[in-house]
C-alpha cells in the first residue's frame, strides 16, 4: 500500500492522509493508491501539509506500517526515548519500528 | 511598481543590454548584461562607456552576482547596477547593500513589504557600497 | 565575556522581527517552502523527523548564567524539558513548534542569544578552544578576535547567499582542541618576532562525503588585517565555486581543484585588493571588545593542593579537571556522556544546576565543547570537591573525559531527516560495554565518533574510531573507521573494509581495541599504536 505522509506546517507535527484530513496517527492512515501525488500538491498548496511524499508500506492486523526505517522512527517517535514517542506508556510499541 | 524598484533619478537607459562577449566586442552599446559565471572584472578596462549592467541571478540561490556588483562598485562605477531573474523580497536588502539600485525581478514583489524589509534594520555591521555607516565606526567616531 | 552594547542589541532585536515577518508570511502563504526554506535555514530553524529543529549559536563555545538559564526556560517551555549540545558549539531544540519560533527568539534575545546563521548557505556560528582564556598552554585569549569577526561577518551582504556553508574556528594554544583544520578557515594566533599578534590560516577543510584537512595558506597575517583577509578568501570561493552540484560547493573541493597554490595565489590578489578598501574596523575596535574578556579577578595566594581523601572525587579530579594559567585555579570538564544516556542531551534543571556552579565557582562562564561537553572554565582548586558533590546529584560527575565511553555522536536517524542511521543506540551500546571505569583507564585516551549518514556531524572522519552509518537496502549498516584526528596532528581516518550490523560494529570496535591493548607499547595511545602498526593487524582482528 500507499501512505501519503507529511509534516503539520505550524506545529511540525508529522502527520498522514487519512482521506478526508491528517492524523498524527498512522493507524488513521490510508492506501492512497495512485492519486498520493494529486492529494499532496493540492493539501500542500492549501498548507494543510508541509513536504508531502509518498511511501510505501504494508497493511497489517495492527495499521499500516511503513516499509522504511525512516519512516518507522517517524510514526512513533525516537527509538531512544520511548517516553518522547506517541505511546510513552505502552514498552512494547515500538517492537515494531526497528 | 517598476519605478517603486528603481533607487535612481537619472533616465533609464533603454536599449536592451548585450552579453559580456558582445559588449566587449562592440563599442557603440552601453547596457551590458552579466550572468551568474561571468567574470565582471573583465568589463573594468571599459567601465566609462557603461550606463545600465544588468546582473542576472538564474537561481535566488546562486549568489556570485553580489559579489560582481561590490567589485563594480569598488571600481567606481556608479551607474546603474540591476538584479534581474530570480529575485526575492528578502534579498533586497543585502543587494542593495552591494550596489544595485534597480530591480526587475521575475516574479512580482508586494511594495509595501519591500520598503518594510528595506528598513528592518536600524545598523550594519560592516561598510558595503550603500552608505550605512557600520557600528564599529558609530562605536568609535 | 562580551556583552551586547545597544546596536549589537537592536541588530539582534530586528533579526527577530524580520523572522516573525517571514513565518507570518509563510503561513499566510505568501512564500513557498522552497523560498522559505533557506530563509528559515539562516536562523536555524530545520524541520526534522518529528518536529522543527531549532538550532542556537553559542558563540565561541561561551554563555553567561543568564543565558543557561534561558536555554532551560525555552527547554521547559517551548520543547519537552531537554536540549542538545551539537558539535560545533551550538545548542539544538529538537520539539519546536513554527508559530512559537518568533516569541522564542525574543525570549533569548533578551538574554543576547540568537540564531542567526546557524545554517544554511552562511557563515555559521564561529567555534573556538573551549578552554580559551583559561588554558595554560594559550599565548592568548583568541575570543576577542573571533568576536570581532563574528560581528563584520554577521548579515554580511556580499556573502549570505554563499555556495554552501562555511565554518571558522580559532584557537590561541600549539594544542589543538577546536579541530581547526577540519573548517573551511581555521585560525590560530600566534604572535611573531616583533611582538605582534597575528593568525596561521588555515583553509578548505571540512568532513561530509569528500573530507579534507585544511592547508596553511598564510604563516602570518596580521590581525588587524583578520577581516579583510577573510573577505578576500570568502569572495574567491563565493565567485569561483561550482553552483551544479550541491555536493561539490563547499570551499574545500575549489581548493582542492585548483591545487593550494592557485587558489592562495587568488586570495592574496583579491586581498591586495580589499585591504586598501577601508573595510577592518580600527585597532579601538578590538580593545573594546578585548576589555569584555579580560581575565577575571583570579585571587592571588591561593594553594595547589587538593584534598584527594575521598576517593570517588580524586578520580573525578585526575580526568575531568585541566590545567588553569592561574596558580589555585583549575579547569572542569562536566560530561555529557552517562552511561547508557545520550552524549550532548542535558536538563532543563541540569542546566540550571550548571547555570548556579558558573554564578557560584567560576566567575560566571560557562563553555561548551564541540565534543559535546560542558566546561567551567575557572574554579578556584578548593571549591572543586564542592563542584563535583553537586555535580553528583544532578547525575553530571560521568568521569570519562576523552575515554572511550566519551563518544561524539550525531543526533542520528531517531531525530534527524539526512541520517540513514541511528546513531545514538550505537554509542550507548559501546558505553556499556566499556562502562568499567578502570577498563576505560587503562584504554587512555581514545576517541569515537559516530556518524548516522556521511554529512559526518559526528565527526566520524576524525575519531580514532569513527563510526559510518549508511543504509543497506532500507537497514541500518555502519562502516568502521581508524586512525582519525582531530586535534593538532590532525588526520583523516580510513575505512577498515566491509560494514556491520549494529552489534556487528560493537563487536568490531571491541576488537580493533583489543589489538590495540596486544600491541601497545608503554605509554601508547590507541591512535599511536595504529599510527605504528598500520591497517592490517586491525583488519585481521575484525575480519579475519
Amino acid at each position: 500500500m500507499k501512505l501519503l505522509t507529511g509534516n503539520d506546517l505550524k506545529t511540525g507535527a508529522v502527520t498522514w492522509w487519512t482521506g478526508r484530513d491528517w492524523s498524527i496517527h498512522i493507524e488513521d492512515a490510508v492506501d492512497v493508491g495512485e492519486e498520493g501525488d494529486a492529494i499532496g500538491s493540492a493539501e500542500e498548496g492549501a498548507r494543510r501539509v508541509n513536504g508531502p511524499v509518498v511511501i510505501d508500506a504494508e497493511a497489517t492486523a495492527d495499521g499500516p506500517r511503513p516499509a522504511h526505517i525512516k519512516h518507522r522512527i517517524r510514526a512513533l517517535g525516537p527509538t531512544v526515548r520511548p517516553d518522547l514517542t506517541l505511546k510513552p506508556a505502552d514498552p512494547q510499541a515500538g517492537n515494531w519500528v526497528i | 511598481m517598476a519605478d517603486a524598484l528603481r533607487f535612481r533619478t537619472d533616465t533609464p537607459a533603454d536599449e536592451p543590454a548585450v552579453s559580456l562577449d558582445s559588449f566587449l566586442d562592440q563599442d557603440d552599446s552601453a547596457s551590458v548584461r552579466i550572468e551568474a559565471g561571468d567574470d565582471v572584472r573583465r568589463l573594468l578596462p571599459v567601465l566609462d562607456r557603461v550606463r545600465l549592467v544588468e546582473v542576472d541571478f538564474p537561481r535566488f540561490r546562486d549568489g556570485r552576482g553580489y559579489s560582481s556588483a561590490r567589485i563594480l562598485r569598488e571600481s567606481g562605477y556608479t551607474g546603474e547596477i540591476k538584479a534581474t531573474g530570480d529575485v526575492l523580497v528578502d534579498e533586497l536588502l543585502f543587494m542593495r547593500r552591494c550596489g544595485f539600485d534597480s530591480f526587475a525581478p521575475d516574479a512580482p514583489l508586494d511594495p509595501d513589504t519591500v520598503e518594510r524589509l528595506l528598513t528592518i534594520y536600524p545598523h550594519v555591521y560592516q561598510h558595503a557600497a550603500d552608505d550605512a555607516v557600520p557600528v564599529w565606526k558609530l562605536r568609535h567616531g | 565575556m562580551y556583552r551586547y552594547d545597544q546596536y549589537d542589541q537592536q541588530i539582534v532585536d530586528a533579526r527577530v522581527e524580520e523572522f516573525r515577518d517571514q513565518v507570518k508570511r509563510r503561513i499566510a502563504g505568501h512564500m513557498t517552502e522552497d523560498q522559505f526554506k533557506p530563509l528559515r535555514l539562516k536562523n536555524g530553524l530545520y524541520l526534522q523527523l518529528h518536529a522543527y529543529m531549532l538550532r542556537i549559536a553559542i558563540p565561541y563555545g561561551t554563555l553567561n548564567p543568564a543565558q543557561v538559564r534561558m536555554l532551560a526556560h525555552v527547554a521547559r517551555t517551548y520543547d519537552r524539558g531537554y536540549a542538545h549540545f551539537t558539535t560545533r558549539q551550538n545548542m539544538q531544540f529538537h520539539w519546536i513548534k513554527l508559530e512559537q519560533v518568533p516569541d522564542i527568539l525574543a525570549d533569548f534575545a533578551k538574554v543576547q542569544l540568537h540564531a542567526i546563521q546557524t545554517s544554511g548557505e552562511s557563515i555559521r556560528n564561529i567555534s573556538a578552544d573551549q578552554y580559551a582564556g583559561a588554558a595554560a598552554d594559550e599565548i592568548a585569549d583568541p575570543r576577542p578576535w573571533a568576536e570581532l569577526l563574528r560581528q563584520v561577518t554577521t548579515f554580511h551582504p556580499e556573502f549570505s547567499y554563499l555556495p554552501r556553508k562555511f565554518k571558522f574556528a580559532f584557537t590561541a594554544a600549539p594544542g589543538d582542541r577546536a579541530a581547526i583544520r577540519w573548517h573551511d578557515v581555521g585560525l590560530r594566533l600566534v604572535r611573531n618576532d616583533a611582538g605582534e599578534d597575528g593568525f596561521e590560516v588555515y583553509a578548505g577543510g571540512g568532513m561530509g562525503r569528500t573530507p579534507f584537512i585544511a592547508e596553511l595558506i598564510r604563516a602570518f597575517c596580521p590581525a588587524d588585517r583578520l577581516f579583510s583577509y577573510c573577505q578576500a578568501i570568502l569572495r574567491v570561493w563565493n565567485r569561483h565555486a561550482r553552483r551544479d552540484n550541491i555536493h561539490k560547493q563547499r570551499m574545500k573541493i575549489l581548493v582542492h581543484d585548483l591545487g593550494v597554490e592557485e587558489f592562495t595565489r587568488q586570495v592574496e590578489e583579491e586581498f591586495a585588493h580589499i585591504a586598501t578598501l577601508g573595510n577592518d574596523p580600527p585597532r579601538a575596535e578590538f580593545d573594546r571588545i578585548a576589555a569584555y574578556f579580560a581575565p577575571p579577578p583570579f585571587e592571588t595566594g591561593l594553594s595547589d593542593e587538593i584534598d584527594r581523601s575521598d576517593p570517588d572525587f580524586a578520580l573525578w579530579v585526575d580526568r575531568q579537571t585541566a590545567a588553569h594559567k592561574a596558580p589555585g585555579y583549575a579547569i572542569a570538564n562536566i560530561s555529557l556522556k552517562a552511561i547508557g544516556g545520550i552524549g550532548g542531551d542535558i536538563t532543563a534543571d541540569q542546566m540550571d544546576v550548571v547555570a548556579d556552579l558558573a554564578e557560584r565557582y567560576s566567575f560566571g562562564e560557562t563553555r561548551v565543547t564541540h565534543a559535546q561537553n560542558v566546561v567551567l572554565p575557572h574554579v578556584r582548586k578548593a571549591d572543586l570537591y564542592a563542584v563535583w558533590q553537586a555535580l553528583v546529584a544532578a547525575g553530571l560527575a560521568d568521569v570519562n573525559l576523552d575515554l572511550v565511553t566519551d563518544i561524539i555522536a550525531c543526533p542520528g536517524l531517531d531525530y534527524c531527516s539526512l541520517a540513514n542511521a541511528r546513531s545514538i543506540p550505537v554509542a550507548q551500546k559501546i558505553a556499556r560495554r566499556f562502562a568499567d571505569l578502570e577498563r576505560q583507564q587503562d584504554l587512555g585516551e581514545l576517541k569515537i565518533k559516530i556518524s548516522g549518514c556521511i554529512n559526518a556531524c559526528g565527526h566520524h572522519h576524525a575519531g580514532h574510531i569513527g563510526i559510518l552509518g549508511v543504509d543497506r537496502k532500507g537497514t541500518e549498516n555502519y562502516q568502521l573507521l581508524l586512525g582519525g584526528s582531530g586535534a593538532e596532528d590532525t588526520t583523516l581516518a580510513k575505512i577498515t573494509g566491509p560494514g556491520f550490523d549494529e552489534d556487528g560494529v560493537v563487536d568490531a570496535v571491541e576488537k580493533a581495541i583489543e589489538t590495540y591493548r596486544g600491541l601497545r607499547t608503554d605509554g601508547e595511545r590507541f591512535l599511536d599504536t595504529y599510527r605504528r602498526v598500520g591497517m592490517e593487524p586491525f583488519k585481521e582482528a575484525i575480519y579475519g
